[in-house]
């Protein structure tokens, strides 16, 4: 190479990797430690204006959140949150925002289960069939926004909404006309029970086998099982494939993206199709593990949380599953609020207080990050310069 | 001499692995046109946007008028009297020139925009530099020469006193360079001062005061125009003696590597932007096409690619590729340098091998199955920094981290990897140095005498006439001349280009 290079302080082969060291990783720590501080502090300053002593509602909230039975019932609210996220994180990967999660796992989890109940099938096909219509279903209603936004160019972000709406009335009339179970003397609308064929195991027997003992009445939804597995299944194929790459490019040149081959048109539709199908298995843990139908007093408002555990995940599968039990311990910590008098209100607070927490302190140790960076140059160059 | 408009002493500024200024000392006189020249990351932007306030410097000061001053921002340096204008333009195409001119500082009176005012100062300034600039023309109408015009007026409207001009030539064909030359001739009249970067020595020293030169990061002298020579400058470039041209003599095969057969595009108006063309290129062979930029070679290329709707066949060696998606084409073995690498050749905040696996996702080295080969994608970028000489701390560092030079040449060094049969070219060398120009030729004649077809298109025209075999002009989306590189001067090929001699 030439002499006027600008002199280059790691003169080493260029395969090697940027050298890690202690002061990186505490950066790499330094963003949700100060998210956290931050988040800590704004909730405080809501509990006080409330009325309530910070320290004990925290002190209530960790010793009634980390017994067993609560605990339990985190990882499995933990569970749908976490789908959710992924569903919403496929498409920010690529800035499409998938608003219609709510919609699409709604009325997949509603067509699923009549279907489930519909059916006689052996034990692992019926499973099968049922996620296969949950799946489908939620993946149909994503690609119609898909399908809008490459033909007519709407946007994403309006269709899905309007998707949601029209999802929940859609649901609603199935669910009051064709699809419920009249039960004498009862005004609850739901679904037909689906039968013991079609139901996911729980983990209650493993656990036990490993010598956990559980609480009366509690139980471990199977369906963490599948959370991972999609959760793996999402980090090859986001961070390790072509198609992840693709996905990554597009979203951050869609013009250098399509000059290097990609199909812009195709990608969108493919994206929303995965995002969807996704979105689709959010409803399935509930219908699978624990209600077995689907009523008029399913979970809603997985979706728009959804949102939050992807931007609180930053689109990282392990980053959004730590996000999903935050966001449910939480959501569990609110009977606990109650108990003592605080508005539960507070933890809706928590919630966004840690998303908006975590977005700015990752933009600040980032800075922080830079200028540190160019100290470092500075000193080893001090003395040559 | 009397106290300089602005002076920079002492500037150092480093970024992680590198110090792009050193101790770098420039001082500009008012009514002064003052060049800075340099290899390809030897630090010319950098100081630009310390100056401009975008960027702060670890050391140093900068004194504007004599008085010391802290820029925090770009506004700042405009408040000061110090304007820039980037090398790729910042003008909204949907507004009329007056509306851009205002954007972001506009004249109010009673809440609204005072367009009567804002024409008069538009007229007065244009009328006092020599700009020629109507204030009621739509920006996309315009070429590029008259673009820069209009980004000129908008620093000036904003009151700048220094002028800083970011490698304004690179995308100007010579008349365009002489009318840009002409205006800076006015400003300087004016008592303006012009602080300019280019990579064309010969231009440089012909509209010059003085002239600056900076190697790695430090200046190394500041001498007056008068009396240097390019190749004197050249030489204080790279501290060494160029190189000189080599001869070539032709390698073109019999064998058609590419065959267009009435390609017609249409603009969404439906306004034919290239019209009907027809043209072969065969095995070892450079088609050059030369044409005032916005006579469709932008739409001819886009449409090769499959980026852009056409009509007409293309044949890419035996094989008819009209109706291929673009992976199929670039995977059936045509390369691609964009005319724009920011916006169509790298992904900037993503590292260099990633940006090395843009475009060949589906082909070897970067692709294991369905997956992406990081390793070599890593080994084969290491590759392309050696062979094409990118200066870069690393493989793993972010592309908006390279100089613009050093960009380039890293998507030329992609484009050539996995053996192209066809390489569409805009700009190949565009912003990359002398010494980096004449080693990108080397490769593309190497791989030529190998067999590889070439189209190009380039505003160098030195560098179209050196390169091609067969050259054409291209206006209003036509064809309308073929020439012997041969018996091709500078001058004569470009009054060809704007139909005066067709
Ligand atoms: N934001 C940045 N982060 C890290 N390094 C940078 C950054 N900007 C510039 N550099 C480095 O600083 C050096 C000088 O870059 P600069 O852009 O000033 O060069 P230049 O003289 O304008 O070159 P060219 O003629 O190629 O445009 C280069 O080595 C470049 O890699
Ligand atoms: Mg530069």
């Amino acid at each position: 190479m030439s002499t006027a290079a600008p002199e280059r302080l790691d003169p080493g082969p260029l395969r090697r990797a940027p050298r890690v060291d202690g002061r990186a990783l505490l950066l790499a720590v330094a963003a949700p430690l100060l998210a956290a501080v931050v988040a800590l502090a704004v909730s405080s300053i809501a509990l006080v204006v409330s009325g309530s002593d910070p320290f004990t509602v925290y002190e209530t909230m960790l010793a009634e959140g980390s017994d067993l039975r609560s605990v339990l019932i985190t990882v499995n609210n933990g569970v749908p949150l976490y789908l959710a996220g992924l569903a919403v994180s496929i498409g920010f990967r690529m800035g499409l925002f998938n608003i219609g999660v709510e919609g699409q796992y709604q009325l997949a989890a509603l067509l699923a289960a009549a279907a489930g109940a519909a059916v006689e099938l052996p034990a692992v096909l019926h499973v099968l069939l049922i996620v296969l219509v949950a799946v489908s279903v939620g993946a149909a209603w994503a690609g119609v926004a898909g399908v809008l936004k490459t033909t007519r160019g709407v946007s994403e972000v309006i269709s899905t909404i309007m998707l949601n709406v029209i999802a929940a009335g859609l649901a609603a009339y199935l669910l009051a006309t064709y699809l419920q179970e009249r039960v004498e003397g009862s005004n609850n609308q739901a679904t037909p029970e689906i039968a013991p064929s079609g139901r996911f195991p729980t983990l209650d027997a493993p656990l036990e086998a490993l010598g956990v003992t559980l609480p009366q009445g509690t139980s471990l939804n199977g369906f963490v099982l599948v959370a991972v597995l999609v959760g793996v299944l999402y980090w090859l194929l986001v961070g390790r494939s072509r198609f992840g790459f693709d996905l990554k490019a597009t979203g951050l040149s869609p013009s250098a993206a399509v000059a290097s081959g990609v199909d812009a048109k195709r990608m969108t539709v493919t994206v929303m199709l995965l995002s969807g199908g996704v979105a689709g298995l959010v409803g399935l843990a509930q219908v699978l593990g624990d209600t077995y139908d689907y009523g008029l007093e399913f979970t809603s408002g997985l979706g728009l949380t959804g949102i939050g555990v992807a931007l609180l995940g930053r689109n990282s599968p392990v980053g959004i599953a730590f996000a999903a039990l935050l966001f449910a311990f939480l959501e569990r910590s609110s009977a606990t609020l109650q108990r003592i008098d605080v508005p539960t209100e507070i933890y809706v607070i928590m919630q966004g207080t840690i998303v908006l927490s975590v977005v700015v302190a990752y933009e600040v140790v980032r800075r922080v990050g830079v200028a540190q960076a160019e100290r470092a140059v500075r000193a080893a160059t001090g003395d040559r310069a | 001499m009397s106290t300089p408009v602005v002076e920079l002493a002492g500037i150092t500024k480093r970024f992680p692995g590198v110090v792009a200024n050193r101790d770098v000392d420039l001082s500009v006189q008012a009514g002064e046109v003052h060049a800075v020249v340099g290899e390809n990351g030897a630090g010319k932007s950098t100081l630009m946007k310390i100056l401009y306030g975008m960027q702060r410097p670890d050391e140093g000061v900068i004194r504007v008028d004599g008085a010391e001053v802290a820029f925090k921002s770009a506004s700042d340096a405009i408040d000061a009297g110090i304007g820039m204008v980037h090398q790729h333009f910042m003008l909204a195409d949907n507004l009329t020139v007056l509306e851009n001119v205002v954007l972001g500082a506009e004249p109010r009176r009673g809440g609204r925009l005072d367009t009567r005012t804002a024409r008069a100062r538009i007229l007065e300034l244009s009328e006092r530099y020599g700009l020629g600039v109507d204030p009621d023309a739509l920006v996309e109408e315009l070429g590029v020469g008259d673009r820069q015009r209009v980004e000129i007026l908008k620093v000036l409207f904003r009151g700048a006193r220094v002028l800083i001009l970011d490698e304004p030539t690179a995308v100007l064909v010579p008349q365009e360079v002489d009318e840009l030359f002409a205006s800076l001739a006015g400003l300087r009249a004016e008592g303006v001062a012009v602080v300019f970067i280019s990579h064309k020595l010969d231009e440089v020293l012909r509209v010059a005061d003085a002239v600056t030169v900076l190697r790695a990061g430090t200046t190394v002298t500041t001498v007056p125009a008068q009396g240097t020579t390019p190749r004197a400058l050249a030489e204080l470039m790279v501290g060494s003696e160029l190189p000189t041209p080599e001869t070539r003599e032709s390698t073109v095969t019999d064998v058609v590597q590419l065959d267009v057969q009435h390609l017609s595009v249409r603009s969404p108006e439906g306004r034919p932007v290239v019209d009907d063309v027809s043209f072969r290129i065969r095995r070892g062979e450079v088609l050059g096409i030369a044409g005032v930029e916005g006579n469709g070679q932008v739409e001819l290329v886009e449409a090769l690619l499959g980026l852009r709707a056409s009509t007409g066949t293309v044949r890419l060696g035996d094989q008819d590729v009209s109706g291929w998606s673009t992976r199929a084409r670039r995977e059936g073995g045509i390369g691609y340098v964009p005319e724009d690498r920011h916006r169509q050749g790298l992904l900037l905040s993503a590292s260099l091998w990633e940006n090395r696996v843009l475009g060949h996702q589906g082909r070897r080295p970067a692709r294991r199955g369905p997956w992406i080969d990081r390793r070599a994608a890593r080994a084969d970028t290491a590759r392309i920094v050696e062979e094409y000489g990118v200066k870069t701390p690393g493989v793993s560092v972010p592309a908006f981290a390279l100089s613009g030079g050093n960009q380039q040449k890293l998507v030329v060094g992609r484009e050539m990897s996995g053996a192209p049969t066809l390489l569409v070219a805009s700009h190949p060398t565009r912003g990359v140095d002398v010494g980096a120009q004449a080693q990108l030729w080397d490769h593309l004649r190497t791989a030529r005498a190998q067999g590889l077809a070439v189209l190009l298109v380039s505003a160098d025209l030195e560098e179209l006439i050196g390169l091609s075999d067969t050259l054409v002009v291209m206006l209003r989306g036509r064809f309308v001349a073929t020439l012997d590189p041969a018996g091709t001067t500078p001058e004569s090929l470009g009054s060809a280009m704007t139909g005066a001699a067709a």
